[in-house]
């Protein structure tokens, strides 16, 4: 005690005991905070404030559109795909000009929001004109045009896709594997948001169709035979030696109890690993699993995001998810490692695997908005790409595309081999989905490279039949329109 | 028309509001009040002018004469205040007086338009304790013998807290509040002021180690208890201000270092025993991420602020209502949705303009209890800004304390305008020559 008192009594300041000194520090320190907090919130409404007040939470919207008319949102090629009509003395009228074929990603707006709508709300009610004409506007109270979100949608390729599931209930999602950006995101049935104050009851109640669930990052389906990427990927990091594997098929597996069967039964003789992924071995693969390790095979799908929280522009996307654990019996283990028993995905969450895979293994933050620019073209805001995370590594994510390659050359998804607009990549599925094995979702994911895009895809077709059937000239044909410009 | 008049005014509103922040600064250039005479006189045109042009906007948008009413007997209000104030005392300092005036008309324009009864119980509450306070420069003037009641001010100070952590009502999850015939009180806004006349009383005395411990063990149980009352703000605001004093008594640079390690130390540990600072860290951190529970307050303070920019919807043109207790602890977000950023900015500046005068006056005095009443005073002041500014824009975690004399709030601005009206006391002795040796 005494020694502590005379060390804080030894150090006094010499000169000056008046506290004067101390009282000017404490001036300096008191306005040196208050500094800081001005600057703060200067650069919070300058910069950060747009991204805090787009939010559906903001209950404010009724004070913008006074002031404002709800600006554009526009496609990457520069299309509007909704926009407002605006005749003075009449109401205002949201346009969009594609009706259906943007239904779910662009959503609606009138009767609640949806979509980009939705998300982008508070971005287009504000406007980025210049000042003094604002201020112009203001006062003569004519309402300013408020700013258009320029999204990564390309009209083509989502034409396209739209088209191509024409009939059909299912999913598009195609992703730029290097930038993240959604090009394309359709699901069936689909509505018109022009229409949307008319058909919400009708909509809202057909619990048959669901036509405003957006299955793409919604809807969760069996993976069937795309699970393999999951299964083969694991094997890959677990045995180094994978290129010596063979099985021989004779059509199915029987392990511990447990029955694996081949699609339609078939017969696949003697496979090699890459053999066994293109053919889509049901029987190897459920004989490949069995060598899996289950705590890092979890671990592994959770690497995938399965069970996660997805990286995603929209809201109310649903987690995947995979049921083994070290509990998991024999019987469901092998279940899951070819796809069926109780996994679900959602094709949002199926794309981003292929997207990962074409990107070394990289995952982009996936994006839907590039730009705000203001109604008169000048730019407000630019979004870049940025990585979200490393899901596998760079050689496994090589190995896959190897795996991937030799599917569409000599396996299930050859009908997307005849085209020198780009070199595919992918794994078909047929995912059965109820007790009758006849019946099976068709899927598709993979990705298209040249030598300056990639872009990845997957492909659902409810009760559509084989994945390399019907899956695969859909994603054909969206890939075909984008690169075709 | 009222359009074109709101919008019009919201830009003329800034003007003035940002002469009037740069008048404050101003002030210091010159030393003597006389010289200071014409800038005080600006600002008051200043004042009047924004006040005026509010209370158009108010009567124009909403068309309703009660605007009209309340604006002339606040208006009459604060003119009579300045003026008496000049003639009983003619050596007081001016730019407190209006810094007052001007920050309370700030809160009557404010909750003039979010609730017409709170301006008027604002306005009621300010006459009543401008009138029972007239005397306190006077009284502050008469002499030194407040130094000798320190162990008076510790026990009674403790008392209050320890009564209202036993029996008093929990709003907001803090207990703070008290109600006796209907009216409610917070008795740790008076302790505050008890508290600085205590410390200041004992290291006045002797700033020996010895000395120093024990003060500190009667301040640690002040902070103590307000933790155990949940009143986090209470409890930061004594810390800050006890450490302040102590560093300006002891010109110890060990003991302000001291006192910030332990002061930190004493965060982490709040923050692993109770929950309910996590809570309020987790708000802070991801305001949005917790929108539906935690973050919901601060969520909807920065919509507001964000929504306004930097010139403000104009007065009734916001929806400030949406954020919850926005009358008090956040109605700087209020002021920044409808008057604007740059407004918001300028409020600021006027407050340090306050705090920096209080320091400065701080520096006149020899006599050690006056000076170290004068430095409490001030970093409490300064620091209830602080916390409450940086709170509602989310520069720190929010603590739920109010912006002194424009916050609603009864105790509040009683205790902020006898805290005003000592200092004017000590202002007024020093230039009377008197410094209590």
């Amino acid at each position: 005690m005494g020694m502590i008192s005379k060390v804080f009594e030894k150090i006094k300041s010499k000169r000056d005991l008046s506290g004067n000194k101390q009282i000017i520090q404490l001036t300096y320190i008191f306005v040196g905070l208050f500094l800081m907090l001005i600057v703060y919130i200067s650069l919070f409404v300058a910069r950060d404030s747009m991204e805090i007040i787009n939010n559906t939470y903001n209950k404010r919207e009724e004070l913008f559109t006074e002031r404002i008319i709800r600006g554009n949102i526009l496609s990457r090629n520069g299309d509007a795909l909704a926009y407002t009509d605006s005749i003075p003395g009449m109401e205002e009228k949201r346009i969009y000009p594609y009706a259906n074929a943007f239904s779910h990603v662009v959503g609606f707006f009138g009767n609640g929001k949806m979509g980009i709508e939705n998300t982008q709300n508070f971005m287009m009610l504000k406007s980025n004109n210049n000042i003094s004409e604002r201020t112009y506007n203001d006062l003569n109270g004519i309402k300013n045009r408020g700013d258009s979100v320029v999204t990564t949608l390309d009209t083509n390729a989502q034409l396209a896709a739209a088209n191509a599931l024409d009939g059909y209930k299912g999913a598009v999602v195609v992703i730029n594997c290097e930038t993240g950006e959604i090009v394309t995101m359709v699901s069936k049935p689909d509505f018109d948001p022009n229409d949307i104050k008319e058909i919400w009851n009708t909509i809202n109640n057909d619990s048959e169709n669901s036509p405003l669930l957006n299955r793409a990052t919604q809807g969760l389906y069996p993976p069937g035979s795309t699970f393999k990427i999951v299964t083969a990927l694991e094997y890959i990091k677990e045995y180094s030696d994978y290129n010596d594997y063979t099985f021989d098929c004779k059509g199915s597996f029987a392990f511990d109890g447990s029955v694996i069967n081949c699609y339609h039964g078939l017969s696949h003789g003697t496979v090699g690993f890459d053999k066994s992924f293109a053919k889509s071995c049901n029987s190897s693969f459920a004989n490949i699993t069995t060598k899996l390790d289950r705590e890092k095979f979890r671990a592994t799908c959770q690497e995938l995001l399965f069970g996660e929280e997805l990286p995603c522009p929209l809201h109310n996307e649903k987690k995947s998810f995979v049921p083994i654990n070290e509990k998991s019996s024999t019987d469901e283990l092998l279940q899951t490692g070819i796809g069926q028993g109780n996994t679900g995905i959602t094709p949002y969450h199926m794309c981003l695997i292929s997207c990962a895979i074409a990107n070394k293994g990289m995952l982009m933050e996936p994006m839907l908005i590039s730009e705000v620019r203001s109604s008169n073209g000048d730019l407000v805001k630019k979004y870049s790409s940025k990585e979200y995370k490393r899901i596998m590594g760079v050689d496994e994510a090589d190995e896959m595309k190897h795996l991937m390659r030799e599917v569409i050359i000599d396996g299930t998804g050859s009908r997307i081999n005849d085209t020198s607009l780009y070199t595919a990549y992918g794994k078909t599925g047929s995912a059965e989905y109820s007790l009758d094995k006849t019946k099976s979702h068709a899927w598709f994911t993979g990705f298209a490279e040249t030598d300056k895009e990639k872009l990845a895809i997957a492909v659902i077709i409810e009760a559509g039949g084989s994945g390399g059937e019907k899956a695969v000239p859909v994603a054909k044909s969206v890939f075909d329109a984008y690169f075709m410009k | 028309m009222h359009i074109i008049f709101t919008e019009i005014s919201k830009y003329i509103i800034t003007i003035f509001m940002a002469l009037y922040a740069f008048s404050c600064f101003n002030v210091f250039r010159y030393n003597s009040e006389i010289k200071r005479k014409y800038i005080y006189f600006r600002q008051n045109l200043y004042m009047l002018a924004i006040y005026t042009i509010t209370f158009i906007v108010l009567v124009l948008r909403y068309k309703d004469p009660k605007y009209l009413y309340f604006y002339l007997a606040s208006m009459t209000f604060v003119v009579l205040v300045i003026n008496i104030s000049k003639i009983f005392y003619s050596k007081a300092n001016r730019l407190i007086i209006n810094n007052m005036c001007m920050l309370l008309s700030i809160g009557f324009m404010m909750l003039a338009r979010l609730s017409f009864d709170k301006a008027v119980r604002q306005f009621i509450i300010a006459v009543f304790s401008i009138v029972i306070t007239a005397l306190i420069p006077y009284i502050i003037g008469r002499g030194p013998f407040f130094s000798k009641f320190s162990w008076l001010y510790a026990i009674s100070g403790l008392f209050a807290l320890i009564v209202v952590l036993l029996f008093s009502v929990t709003t907001f999850g803090a207990k703070i509040s008290f109600t006796i015939f209907g009216i409610s009180f917070q008795p740790s806004e008076f302790v505050k002021i008890i508290f600085i006349f205590a410390i200041s009383g004992f290291l006045a005395k002797s700033t020996n180690f010895k000395n120093v411990v024990l003060t500190t063990i009667i301040a640690g149980i002040h902070v103590i208890i307000l933790v155990l009352s949940k009143d986090l703000g209470g409890a930061v605001i004594f810390f800050v201000v006890y450490l302040s004093v102590l560093y300006v008594a002891t010109c110890n640079i060990l003991y302000f270092g001291a006192g910030l390690l332990s002061g930190s130390a004493a965060a982490v540990i709040g923050y692993k025993l109770f929950p309910h600072v996590r809570v309020r860290v987790k708000a802070f951190l991801d305001p949005i991420g917790t929108i539906e529970t935690a973050g919901y307050q601060i969520a909807q303070s920065l919509f507001a602020i964000g929504t306004g920019g930097f010139f403000g919807m104009g007065l009734g043109g916001g929806a400030p209502q949406k954020i919850p207790v926005v009358a008090a602890d956040f109605i700087y977000a209020a002021i920044c949705e409808e008057f604007g950023v740059f407004f918001g900015i300028c409020l600021i500046l006027v407050c340090v303009s306050c705090l920096v005068m209080f320091l400065n006056i701080a520096m006149r005095f020899t006599n050690k209890f006056y000076k170290y009443v004068a430095v409490g005073l001030a970093t409490l002041y300064g620091f209830q800004v602080f916390l409450t500014i940086g709170g509602v824009t989310k520069f720190i975690p929010l603590t739920g304390v109010t912006l002194p004399l424009v916050s609603y709030g009864g105790t509040s601005v009683l205790v902020t305008i006898v805290m005003f009206s000592i200092i004017q006391g000590l202002y007024i002795s020093v230039r009377n020559g008197i410094n209590f040796e």
